[in-house]
């Protein structure tokens, strides 16, 4: 933009009114400060061609790079995914879908064979992704209580309201209380690798760093303290309604269970939109040598709990790397280079408009 | 804005008459009539917060958010925590709260002050020291002199010889002259005796209390006796006692039920345009929000009804409730959550911006006008940007557009003109200004210092004894009516009318000093030598006449008749042996008409003695004819003033102020018409009109209307307009009705061809105001350029004002010093107050006043330009940060089943109007100037886009908020395509709630900025930390809002916790912010860009100028004289009131030598109410103070009374 300071000037008081006005009965004459003036110096910039035609071009110059380097990186992320939901026949989980229910007492396991056309070279992060999902609802968004799972111990005997109504169960406060924990998504996956020669090994899935640090120790926290009895604690206490075990069983390791139970963690972190993904489990990198996924058939083994079919929601299983920009989103790459594009070519034409007309403004004189 | 209309106070039965023992305490106090305590507060400590608030909860913005806080606490509904309303409602009230608390305790603080000021009064015999509150009705009190009446009071007696009392009416109506009241002679009889006072049992029966101050009616009984009572002998509280030692009264009304606190009453709340147009826009903006919500609850209804049932594995859901009734109160939790679009800031930031322009306004140091030390001062604070869209403006005429002084400037004696000042060497004459040195006078002691001429050979006449110049002189000296005072061995005239002063005061700077009269006698200093000429006779002064003569012994024992008026007139009658001066006088005339001077005739001749006599014989007769006596003297003036003897001719110059004609100038070229609607005649409006450029000689044409029957008046009216429009019948000429079809209906603007003005009078105005006409006149008038009507009353200034308001879709001021003023003032959208000339009242009443005319173009100009401009601006984008803010809320609906999630954190959502957004945009509207004061003079033609409304309107609205739809697409699914199935950089879930929400509300926040970044055209450095501190705020609150400790401290109220430390370390987010500020504001800067291209705005042309101008200011605009060449002539230099003639040779205003002001007289039995204050009995050679005036009203009517009277 075009600048200029104007400088502040002196006091325009023409000097038409001479006589008797000296300062002498000047009492009520107003101070003679910029500011009462109105003559604060001031930066007054305004759109000329000079200014406006650059900066398209200089917009477009910067987005269509950064754009071209977003949709490059966004495109040498390896990302696989799988649909586990199930409503189809011929599904290996058809059976465990159409059978569903919160709390049926045997497992229902199925499992999904698939293949990796290419290496996964670094760390590899597995999600569950749930479509249809309304996490986001305003009614299932409050339903929570933050002192209780903050490790309130009153907040544990008496939760609140909002979590109603899976707020108490047979007269005892539900911990976690609230719909969201509730419906915590209670599939468990494994994942397999398939040698060429057929045998099958487990890959190990890190459970541990896939929620927020703030999260894991300033938002969620366990009750009567980090070393306390958890089981004790939660005496008073009685599971949500379609937990299979109650929140000190979710895990054995004690940094990682109760309230601080990171998958937990992860589910009570509510997804803005409906299709959103959680991370599950994290692959670690083993060496420089092996890429951490190689290339090749594996399975997935679901342990079915969580029933989606009632709400025509699908479930799936993704794999994938990660850039320094995040995911697999071709999206803010492809919005650069187009906006870049756009400035670019709006400065063409504004640049043909103002060679065109412009001048008719800039010498035409103002009409009195 | 009351819509609760209640009146908590229970009128007590209405009293119809009062009636008022003296001294009887007990029988007054059985009406319960109003102790003299005042109380203008209206809390105390403990009514202080259930009054303040139930006040405040009457406008209905506030009781809005109340209905609100009252959804947000149902749970069902409440979508909101309760405090995102309550934060910035508390913050509104408590803001109002505290300024009210402030404004009653000062309140309190007079009242008490008031109070308990002490009275003297008279209980159980004696004179008892008493607190005002105290006073009842009946008492009776002593009121010394300088001593604020105490209530109002009947006079009874006083120390002045014939009861009579000196009182000051500035607390009263502004006017400081005095004025006098005096008792009954029954009552004045008891004089200051206590005894008899205390004795003093008369009855009083008058009206009941009211608002008239200047009508009393009442009957005093008193020893078995009647005694009409009436205005004459009641003093107002609020007077002040001047020049009277003691005097006593009755107290007849006190404390509430004073005129004074009658009139206290609020006058008419003004609102400006703005205003209305957003009372319309606010209805359309909460049918917008219901249409919203009724979309998003039939969309919940449908999602319950298709979805939620399913997802009831998930979403809690009580089971009662159908899809019906769930909509039913999504419906009002969306009400909540989209209530932003009228947000409650918006009211108090209007009313912050109003009062910081007015505040610029009082502190321009331009409008402060350093002789009478008067700034400008805006009186109303909620009027501003209306100054930027006035298309009519509507002045009175004298003290407004003239300095109502009249000045000595030229003169013509025997065939010579003198006042001229010719270059010695080119013989050119000079134009004079301030810096030639005046004639000096120090030879004469008794010259009036203020006193300028610049042409010495006048002088050089007078001292070579030239008799025609000493007669014109004496002429001068001695033929008026003036009164010489001594004051602190001044000698100062108190004339009638200024000219008259300022052809006294001309002849006694060139040695010809009028030194004093009495009834029969008038003594003047001629050239050193005192001489006493007998007065025999004052053949007064009156508009037919249009002249007045004096007839003179001098000391020598010569008999003159001494004539002086209007040229026609004397021309009549003079003897033919002057022809040949009458031509080179005439010329002379002519000459000094073209410079727009007021010229008079003088003319003498010697008296035969013997025919004199009997002349007066004659005249004593038809003094005391009962019958026909004005036709019978007529006849004998006639008679005397025949076969005079031409001397010579003055003229006097109305001095314009300072700079009415380049201001009206500047006023027309902003679009701006100017009509002056004057008290006075047609001839000196005229003249006043080419004076100050509003009439011009290249004027196609002038009309005049002056008939005096409705037909003529109407056929003038319709052949003017055929003039000016050959050919156009009764076409069309309303704006086709609005929709609502209650409006009225609008007369549109006809242009014409070239420049007409039109000239009507009073009478023809009575007529053309009439129903019938009104339309005629608005046709005619409005193509004319130049309106100017004269001898109009104050109430039709008021009429024609109303006239134009109802049919003109245009905002109007009128401008006016007078008391004639104050309808006008009232009636029009804007009223602006000269002060410093005429009193107070015109002032009281006005909305803006300053001292002189020519600051009305920098008010309208600049400050006017300026606020229309800033609140536009402001509201333009208010309404755009407002609308994106909340139409996203609108889009996130459909991907959170309609439950009336919000986007946002509920701490986000309280503070975004109140701290992120507030301060960008007051510091724009405060500061922002398109181009500098300067430049907003040099081109006033950008004052034009603000009378056709073109900041904001409808359709501006409209276009912003289709801006804010794109705006807030952009601002959601922006977001909302980069989270989605997306990631973090950690691998971590990117697309929670909460990121999302912290993401798109620093997108927004980025966006607004920019945005505002685009519009602000003047970035001082206070903008510059608005908008970066707001901005930095921004973060630093959120991250405040999220951090650990808060959390700790209530879990429940900062969910957000680590969410902006988490997501805002993401390259994806910044990238996301600045793709959505950049895709915001592009179409609008293309938009623009193509606009100034193509079709620049006049301030995108100026802008570019100023650009390429390297000094930022104009230089000052050359004030050249603009000389006209005018073959008018006018010869008032009369005022239009009979002449006080009568007075001056009445021995009465001799009976009091003490006081010595004009207006001390005691009024005559001619006219009770007629006192030398008229419009122009203020006389002053030069700048010093005017007397003040009496109200151009009363004495209208009171003329026609005396005259009424005097014909029974």
């Amino acid at each position: 933009m075009a600048s200029s300071y104007s400088a502040k000037e002196e006091d325009g008081q023409r000097a038409g009114a001479p006589g008797p006005a000296g300062n002498a009965n000047s009492g009520k004459k107003p101070d003679n400060t910029a500011f009462k003036q109105q003559r604060l110096p001031a930066w007054q910039p305004i759109l000329t061609a000079g200014t406006v035609l650059p900066a398209f071009f200089i917009i477009g110059l910067i987005f269509i790079p950064i754009g071209i380097g977003l949709f490059v990186t966004s495109n040498n992320i390896k990302e696989f995914e799988i649909d586990y939901t199930g409503t189809d026949s011929w599904s290996p989980c058809y059976n465990c879908a159409q059978n569903y229910s919160w709390n049926s007492s045997t497992p229902c396991r199925c499992t999904l064979p698939f293949t990796l056309e290419q290496p996964f070279e670094s760390n590899v992060f597995m999600y569950y992704g749930l479509s249809n999902f309304y996490q986001n609802h305003r009614r299932y968004v409050k339903s929570r209580d933050d002192s209780q799972l903050n490790g309130d111990l009153s907040s544990l005997k008496y939760p609140s309201k909002e979590c109603e109504p899976y707020r108490l169960n047979e007269n005892k406060p539900i911990a976690p209380c609230g719909a969201i924990a509730n419906s915590m998504f209670n599939d468990t996956l494994e994942l397999y690798y398939i040698d060429p020669n057929g045998t099958q090994t487990l890959i190990p899935l890190m459970k541990k760093g896939i929620a927020w640090w703030t999260d894991k120790h300033v938002k969620f926290r366990n009750p009567g303290g980090s070393n306390a009895n958890l089981t004790a604690v939660f005496q008073v206490s009685t599971k949500p309604v379609n937990w299979r075990n109650p929140v000190y069983e979710l895990d054995s390791d004690p940094e990682n269970n109760g309230f601080i139970n990171e998958d937990f963690i992860v589910w009570m972190r509510t997804a803005a939109l409906p299709t959103f993904r959680k991370l599950y489990r994290i692959i670690q990198k083993k060496n420089n040598m092996t890429p951490t996924l190689p290339r090749g058939n594996y399975t997935l083994e679901v342990v079915y709990n969580y029933p989606v079919n009632s709400f025509e929601g699908r479930k799936r299983m993704i794999l994938s790397t990660i850039s320094w920009m995040g995911g697999k989103n071709p999206f803010l790459g492809i919005a650069y280079i187009t906006v870049g594009s756009v400035c670019f070519f709006l400065g063409v034409v504004l640049l043909f408009i103002h060679h065109k007309y412009g001048n008719r403004n800039n010498s035409s004189d103002i009409p009195n | 804005m009351s819509f609760f209309g209640l009146d908590c106070v229970k009128k007590k039965e209405k009293e119809t008459e009062r009636k008022i023992r003296a001294n009887d305490r007990e029988y007054n106090h059985s009406f319960r009539y109003a102790t003299n305590a005042i109380k203008t507060s209206k809390y105390n400590l403990l009514t202080f917060l259930p009054l303040n608030l139930f006040e405040q909860f009457q406008r209905i913005a506030n009781a809005y958010f109340l209905c609100l806080l009252v959804l947000q606490v149902i749970p069902a509904i409440s979508s909101l925590s309760w405090f995102t309303t309550v934060v910035p409602l508390t913050l509104v009230l408590t803001v109002t709260a505290v300024k009210d608390a402030i404004d009653d305790i000062n309140r309190h603080r007079s009242d008490r002050k008031v109070n308990n000021r002490k009275a003297q009064v008279l209980i159980d015999g004696e004179l008892r020291s008493e607190r005002w509150m105290n006073v009842q009705v009946g008492d009776i009190i002593r009121l010394e002199n300088n001593q604020f009446v105490t209530a109002d009071l009947l006079l009874l007696s006083s120390s002045e010889p014939l009861n009579l009392v000196y009182i000051e009416t500035a607390e009263l109506d502004g006017e400081t002259n005095l004025k006098v009241k005096q008792a009954l002679t029954v009552t004045g009889e008891m004089g200051g005796s206590v005894e008899s006072l205390a004795a003093f049992k008369g009855e009083v029966c008058c009206e009941a209390p009211n608002n008239r101050l200047d009508r009393f009616m009442g009957t005093l009984v008193w020893k078995e006796q009647k005694y009409p009572l009436d205005n004459q002998s009641v003093l107002l509280r609020g007077c002040t006692l001047r020049n009277t030692d003691w005097c006593f009264g009755l107290v007849l009304f006190a404390g509430p039920e004073t005129k004074l606190m009658q009139n206290c009453g609020k006058s008419s709340f003004k609102r400006t345009s703005i205003d209305r147009l957003m009372n319309i826009l606010v209805l359309f903006i909460f049918g917008f929000l219901v249409l919203m919500c009724i979309i998003l609850a039939v969309g919940h209804g449908i999602w319950e009804n298709y979805e939620g049932s399913k997802a009831m594995g998930f979403v809690p859901r009580t089971e009662d409730v159908g899809p019906a009734f769930s909509a039913f109160l999504t419906f009002w939790s969306y009400i909540i959550i989209l209530n932003t679009v009228v947000p409650i800031s918006l009211y108090v930031s209007m009313e912050v911006i109003r009062l910081g322009n007015s505040y610029y306004i009082n502190w321009d140091r331009l409008m402060y006008y350093g002789r009478s030390d008067t700034p400008a001062e805006a009186r109303t604070t909620t009027l501003n940007e209306e100054l930027g869209q006035i298309r009519y403006v509507f002045s009175d005429k004298t003290g407004t557009l003239t300095q109502n002084i009249m000045t000595f400037n030229k003169c013509s004696i025997n065939g010579k003109t003198y006042g001229d000042v010719y270059d010695h060497y080119t013989d050119q004459r000079l134009e004079i200004t301030e810096d030639m040195i005046p004639v000096d006078f120090s030879f004469n002691s008794l010259a009036d210092p203020k006193f300028q001429f610049y042409d010495s050979s006048l002088l050089e006449a007078v001292k070579l004894e030239m008799v025609e110049v000493q007669s014109f002189f004496r002429l001068l000296a001695l033929c008026h009516t003036v009164m010489p005072e001594e004051k602190n061995k001044d000698l100062v005239y108190q004339a009638q009318s200024p000219d008259e002063g300022a052809l006294v005061t001309a002849a006694r700077n060139f040695g010809f000093v009028f030194r004093s009269r009495t009834p029969e006698s008038l003594t003047i200093v001629e050239m050193g030598v005192q001489r006493t000429f007998d007065l025999l006779a004052i053949l007064d002064f009156n508009n037919v006449r249009k002249r007045m003569s004096v007839i003179v012994r001098s000391p020598e024992g010569r008999l003159s008749l001494y004539c002086k008026g209007a040229d026609t007139i004397i021309y009549q009658r003079l003897h033919h042996s002057c022809s040949k001066l009458m031509e080179e006088t005439t010329e002379h005339l002519n000459e000094f008409a073209g410079e727009g001077l007021r010229t008079l005739v003088l003319a003498y001749k010697d008296l035969d003695e013997a025919y004199f006599s009997e002349w007066q014989q004659r005249h004593l007769e038809a003094n005391t004819a009962l019958e026909e006596r004005e036709e019978k003297l007529n006849l004998l003036y006639e008679e005397i003033e025949r076969d005079l003897l031409l001397i010579g001719a003055t003229a006097i110059e109305d001095k314009l102020q300072d700079g009415v004609s380049q201001t009206i100038e500047q006023l027309a070229k902003a679009d701006i018409k100017i009509w002056v609607l004057t008290g006075d005649k047609q001839e000196t409006a005229e003249n006043i009109g080419y004076a100050c450029n509003l009439l011009r000689e290249e004027m196609s044409d002038v009309f005049i209307v002056a008939a005096h029957s409705p037909e003529t008046v109407r056929q003038e009216l319709r052949d003017a307009r055929a003039k000016m429009r050959p050919g156009s019948g009764e076409d069309a000429f309303f704006i086709p009705e609005s929709i609502l079809g209650n409006d009225p209906k609008v007369v549109q603007d006809e242009s014409v061809n070239g420049d007409y003005g039109l000239v009507i009078s009073g009478h023809s105005l009575a007529f053309a105001l009439e129903g019938s006409m009104e339309l005629e006149l608005l046709r005619t008038a409005c193509m004319c350029k130049t309106v100017i009507c004269c001898r109009v009353t104050p109430l039709q200034k008021a009429q024609v004002v109303e006239l134009v308001k109802r049919y003109k879709k245009a905002v109007t001021l009128a401008i006016g010093d007078g008391a004639n003023d104050v309808s006008m003032i009232k009636a029009a959208h804007i009223g602006v107050g000269i002060s410093g000339q005429e009193g107070m009242q015109a002032v009281l009443s006005s909305d803006f006043s300053f001292a002189q005319f020519r600051f009305l173009q920098r008010l309208l100009l600049v400050h006017g330009r300026w606020s229309y401009l800033r609140m536009c601006k402001f509201l333009r984008y208010f309404f755009y940060k407002n609308f994106t803010f909340t139409f996203v809320h609108f889009w996130y609906a459909f991907f959170c089943g309609f439950s009336a999630q919000t986007v946002y954190d509920e701490g986000f959502i309280a503070l975004y109007n109140l701290v992120y957004t507030s301060l960008p945009v007051l510091g724009m509207a405060l500061f922002d100037q398109d181009v500098n004061d300067g430049w907003s003079l040099q081109y006033p033609q950008l004052y034009v886009p603000g009378q056709l409304s073109r900041y904001f309107s409808k359709t501006a609205f409209m276009k912003c908020a289709l801006h804010s739809c794109y705006s807030s697409l952009v601002l959601f699914f922006i977001p909302y395509f980069t989270v989605y199935d997306s990631m973090r950089s950690d691998g971590k879930q990117l697309a929670d709630y909460q990121s999302f929400a912290v993401l798109t509300q620093t997108c927004l926040t980025v966006a607004v900025c920019v945005q505002l970044s685009l519009d602000l055209s003047y970035w001082t450095a206070v903008n510059h930390l608005f908008v970066w501190g707001s901005l930095g705020m921004y973060f630093i609150v959120t991250f405040t809002m999220q951090s650990d400790g808060l959390y700790q401290l209530h879990p429940k109220s900062f969910q957000f916790v680590g969410t902006g430390r988490n997501s805002m370390d993401q390259f994806s987010v910044w990238l996301t912010v600045l793709l959505t500020a950049v895709l915001c504001v592009l179409p609008v800067l293309v938009h623009r860009f193509i606009f100034i291209q193509l079709n620049p705005t006049i301030n995108d042309t100026v802008r570019f100028k100023v650009r390429r101008k390297k000094d930022q200011r104009p230089a000052p605009q050359r004030r050249a004289k603009i000389r006209r060449s005018s073959t008018r002539r006018s010869g008032y230099a009369f005022s239009h009131a009979q002449g006080y003639g009568d007075l001056v040779t009445s021995k009465r205003f001799l009976r009091r030598p003490a006081i010595t002001r004009a207006t001390a007289f005691n009024p005559t039995g001619r006219s009770p109410a007629f006192k030398p204050t008229g419009r122009s009995a203020g006389y002053s050679p030069s700048n010093k103070a005017q007397n003040s005036k009496q109200e151009a009203e009363p004495t209208e009517l009171q003329r026609y009374r005396a005259v009424h009277d005097s014909t029974l």
